[in-house]
């Protein structure tokens, strides 16, 4: 076991030379697939939403290049902290998540049949987008706490529904995609902390049971625990020819639209994006924009800037100086994760519809901001390992 | 793995790289599925989902043909086309709910003066056999309405106003029976070769010449094929494709020939013929009561379709000349004629002695006018309608061989079938023989006797008319074209026009020509006689010897009426009496210019009365028309017997 100390200061950092000065100690591949990802949203809103707002040709994108500036801002604000010492007020984000997904259901404003934001002057807070890091850094501290006790079943069980908790409320707004993000978040915090395998197959086993009930034998006794359109959409996907005018059509659009795109895309002839046959084109349905405008080439390019962003996650999360970063940059990872998969694969019709956004490329404000809140915390892991390992007189390799 | 409190970790434990590497090989997996899930779609699949991103977007928006016009033999225009306004709905955009539909078709109604349950009613119907297409509410609407309708579009959701081509028809009544209609593709005909390439919705010719010709007439659709939104919304304009127009047909009918025909018939009910006898191209044919065609471009309303088909009215919408059969009357001997010379019955010079009247069993048949005609020979017979004559070979005829020759030449020269002109609908009529008026008994007999009718019903004909079986007397009725006969004029014009021709049986004909719109030839229409009828050539001519002398030679049946005409005719007149108190039926078929004639005439007036008194008269007026000769001075009816 190591015996060195830890406690590097700030001071000593700075007064260093080397590669880190360039940077600010900052991951610039991170910051690279991030910008890249900015651009790409930018650029895609651009070409999608030019007739959306008959006269205002710009609405969107000027929106989202504000959404992603205010967030850049934070994300840098944020590296420049010391992420440890949120692990001690992991009550108080704990309460204020459940806080703000209960505020919404005072104040919240209703859009498109759901209660999910909070209407601030600037924008509307979609508290579930939130809820996210909040939850991250909250389960992280509690895995943390108990890292002694961690095989045993109370601990996961505790953690578990910690989680279940705010999802279940989440859900309930209704926003089923972000529940199921804080159940992704759950698992890999645990996994990566080390959770005996036997637990997880327990976990799969429920979840399985869980499934059932709520998919089959409770609508069979007459009980709806998720709403139709839910329901609809996660089994649209098996068959969206089946259901072409509801949640198949979304899908079946969607489909269309990418593979409309080619090898190179149709640019201006993209008649599914521009003639609006393709739903929420540039919110959850950005990717399939991508996919008919700029073809096989585009989507390529963006699924790579979203190999590099997860690499540099998992890169962050091993060099993290302590579990508490580790298993932070661990959630932020099952974050991300989780949404690109789900939307794309929703946009290709290999996943159902969960009405998840797709990290920086989707437009809108909570989104955006939240998402470049988590890639602050994992630049500021960054920077505190570069910072402990400077200390201890080793170059972190890239 | 030891840890403080603060969680602090030393390095990447074994474990930790495990569980990294996991979930790293997920994420690998899961961008794998999703590239080689992108590959498929986009490189493999590309051609398919841009096919039906496209089919998303365009619309194509069928823009009507004009038909081709159809002209006289002259390229006078007798069928043209106009643009009318249409007031349609489209089914897609008609309210959902049954309750609003009916608020929309009650405004409707009141702007369009429809009752409202019409308009449902046809809407549903055209939409049940169409479900996409729309439907025509009111086909030739004004502009003012149009105008209405357009400032309050929202009050009226789906209704639409569309240009169309209507028919038009510049000489209203005159050859009203020829053209026939054109209407929407029906569902059963959607599946027939002969409407190849038409589209739903698409009009076609459904009845005369128009449903005869309809493959030259209807032209090629053009597209507008427009870009729309996913709400339906025009976006934009991508391409068109110009209709084409149908070809032009010209007819063999004579614009003002038909026009003298009509005049003739004079609202009489009864028809006429004009045929030229070598070709069989017609000149003229036409019925009476006639009625304005003007009135189908629009949508027929049921009072209109009533008056149209009423027998009060004369049933103005039946085409006399191929679909009302008649008995003949005298104009039949011919006929008889033929087939006593070919039977060997008679020579044309063999001499008979009309006494004014013939004893058949029970029988005494009966001159027409009681006249006495003395020795006659077939000339002679044919020229004064010596009845007696004819009599007598009907007995004859019927006793010899199998008793049917007088039948077997009348099915031969083209009576009781159909004529095979180039209008659909033709009716064949009837040559009475023993085994129909055998038959037709043994009906009635089961019938009076199972149904046991009163008296007034049988008369009204509750169990046939054949009320007796097949006697010697028939067939002598028969040769002189009485009894249960039934012909029409375009038959006999077919049969006269062997005697001229040289035995040819001519198949009637109509189009004449298929040209471009401007009239320049793309294809002749012919038709070659359908047979010769056998009729040695020297009996022809005296047959036809003996239609010139009645029609010239003093005592000749028609030789009055054609008194000072300039044109030699050969005809023969013809009364049919049809039982009961019903006029006679009245006929004249004429041959001309005698001795080659090259036109036959047939008039016929379904109460006319004597032929010398009514068809003779008519037939001379459409010679005149015919040959160009003035009329010199009113036209005198012959009153003599047949």
């Amino acid at each position: 076991m190591h015996a060195a100390p830890y406690g590097t200061s700030v001071t000593r950092f700075r007064d260093a030379a080397g590669p880190a000065r360039l940077t600010g100690g900052l991951d610039p591949l991170l910051l690279l697939a991030a910008l890249g990802l900015m651009g790409c949203s930018v650029y895609t809103i651009t070409q999608a939403t030019q007739a959306d707002i008959p006269g205002d040709p710009h609405f969107f994108v000027i929106r989202q290049v504000a959404f992603g500036a205010i967030g850049l801002v934070l994300m840098l604000l944020i590296s420049r902290v010391d992420y440890s010492r949120l692990r001690e007020w992991k009550a108080g984000l704990y309460g204020l998540l459940i806080g703000l997904i209960v505020v919404v259901y005072a104040t919240g404003s209703v859009a498109r049949g759901s209660k999910r934001a909070i209407a601030l002057p600037f924008f509307q807070l979609q508290t579930s987008e939130l809820g996210k890091v909040l939850l991250i850094l909250a389960l992280s501290a509690f895995v943390v706490d108990r890292m002694r006790r961690l095989q045993e079943k109370e601990t996961t069980s505790r953690i578990m529904l910690l989680a279940l908790f705010p999802a279940m409320l989440v859900v309930a707004q209704p926003d089923l995609g972000s529940g199921l993000v804080y159940m992704s978040i759950a698992l890999a915090i645990l996994f990566v902390a080390g959770t005996k395998w036997t637990h997880f197959a327990a976990l799969g086993a429920i979840a399985a049971v869980a499934i059932v009930t709520v998919m089959v034998a409770a609508p069979a006794m007459g009980v709806q625990l998720l709403k139709p359109y839910q329901m609809d959409r996660l089994t649209a996907f098996v068959n969206p020819q089946e259901n072409p005018a509801e949640q198949g059509y979304q899908q079946s659009q969607s489909l269309v639209a990418v593979g409309a795109g080619g090898k190179t895309g149709r640019g201006d002839q993209a008649t599914q994006t521009r003639l609006d046959f393709l739903p929420e084109h540039h919110t959850d349905f950005v990717f399939s924009v991508v996919g008919e405008e700029f073809g096989f080439m585009g989507a390529a390019l963006v699924l790579s800037l979203y190999a590099l962003l997860i690499w540099r996650c998992l890169r962050i999360l091993t060099v993290s100086k302590n579990l508490y970063g580790t298993l932070v940059a661990a959630g932020i990872t099952a974050m991300f994760m989780h949404q690109v998969f789900i939307n794309v694969g929703m946009t290709i019709g290999i996943m159902p519809i969960t009405g998840v956004t797709l990290p920086l490329m989707s437009y809108g404000g909570s989104s955006v901001i939240v998402t470049f809140m988590a890639l602050g915390l994992l630049q500021s892991i960054h920077a505190q390992a570069r910072e402990t390992a400077f200390g201890k007189g080793r170059e972190l390799a890239l | 793995m030891y840890m403080d409190d603060d969680g602090r970790r030393p390095s990447l434990t074994p474990q930790l790289a495990l569980r990294v590497a996991v979930v790293g090989g997920v994420a690998l997996m899961a961008f794998a599925l999703i590239f080689f899930r992108l590959w498929y779609l986009q490189v493999l699949s590309g051609d398919k989902y841009r096919a039906e991103a496209n089919d998303n977007r365009v619309r194509e928006i069928k823009v009507q043909a004009p038909r081709g016009e159809i002209v006289d033999r002259n390229g006078k225009v007798l069928v043209n086309n106009r643009t009318g306004l249409a007031v349609r709905v489209t089914p897609d955009k008609l309210p959902k709910d049954g309750a609003g539909r009916h608020r929309l078709y009650n405004r409707l109604g009141r702007v369009l003066s429809l009752p409202a349950g019409r308009i449902q009613k046809s809407v549903d119907r055209q939409l049940k056999a169409l479900p996409y297409s729309p439907a025509t509410v009111k086909q030739d609407v004004p502009s003012q309405l149009v105008y209405y309708l357009f400032e309050h579009q929202e009050e009226f959701p789906g209704v639409t106003v569309e240009q169309v081509f209507l028919r038009e028809y510049p000489h209203h009544q005159i050859g009203a029976h020829l053209f026939g209609t054109v209407g929407e593709i029906t569902k059963e005909q959607k599946g027939d070769d002969r409407y190849r390439g038409v589209g739903l919705g698409d009009r076609v010719g459904q009845s005369g010449i128009e449903y005869q010709y309809d493959r030259f007439l209807r032209g090629r659709n053009g597209a507008s094929r427009v870009q729309v939104d996913a709400l339906g919304n025009l976006r934009g304009q991508l391409r068109n494709v110009r209709p084409q127009q149908g070809r032009q047909l010209r007819l063999s009918l004579d614009l003002d020939v038909q026009k003298a025909g009509q005049a003739a018939l004079g609202g009489a009910a009864g028809a006429f013929v004009v045929m030229n006898v070598n070709d069989g191209s017609v000149l003229g044919l036409g019925s009476s009561p006639s009625f304005d065609p003007n009135q189908f471009s629009k949508v027929l309303r049921p009072s209109d379709y009533k008056r149209l088909t009423s027998k009060e009215n004369g049933e103005p919408i039946v085409n006399r000349a191929i679909q009302s059969a008649y008995p003949t009357g005298s104009t039949f001997k011919l006929i008889t004629a033929s087939a006593s010379l070919m039977g060997g019955l008679i020579t044309p010079d063999t001499v008979q002695y009309d006494g004014g009247s013939l004893k058949v069993g029970a029988q005494t048949f009966k001159n027409a006018g009681g006249a006495v005609n003395g020795p006659v020979a077939l000339r002679k017979a044919l020229s004064v309608s010596s009845d007696v004559f004819f009599y007598r070979l009907g007995q004859e005829a019927n006793g010899h061989g199998d008793g049917l020759l007088i039948q077997k030449w009348a099915h031969r020269l083209g009576i009781g079938r159909k004529t095979g002109i180039d209008l659909p609908g033709e009716a064949k009529g009837l040559i009475p023989s023993p085994s129909y008026r055998n038959k037709g008994f043994r009906h009635y007999q089961r019938c009076v006797k199972k149904l046991k009718p009163t008296p007034q019903q049988i008369a009204e004909g509750k169990c046939g008319f054949l009320d007796r079986p097949w006697s010697v007397g028939d067939n002598v009725n028969f040769s002189v074209g009485q009894g249960d006969l039934a012909a029409d004029p375009l038959q006999m014009a077919v049969a006269y026009a062997s005697v001229a021709n040289g035995g040819k049986i001519v198949r009637p004909r109509l189009g004449q020509r298929i040209e471009d719109s401007s009239g320049r030839p793309l294809q002749e229409l012919e038709a070659p006689p359908k047979r010769n009828s056998g009729v040695k050539p020297e009996f022809r001519q005296a047959i036809l010897d003996g239609l010139r002398s009645a029609a010239s030679d003093p005592g000749g049946t028609s030789a009055t009426v054609f008194k000072g005409f300039k044109i030699p005719v050969a005809g023969k007149t013809g009364t049919a009496q049809k039982g009961g108190a019903r006029a006679d039926q009245s006929w004249y078929v004429a041959l001309a210019p005698y001795p080659s004639p090259k036109y036959v005439v047939a008039v016929t007036f379904e109460q006319g009365g004597f032929g010398a008194e009514t068809a003779a008269p008519a037939a001379r007026k459409i010679l005149a028309q015919l040959f160009g000769v003035s009329q010199n001075g009113p036209v005198q009816g012959g009153s003599a017997p047949n």
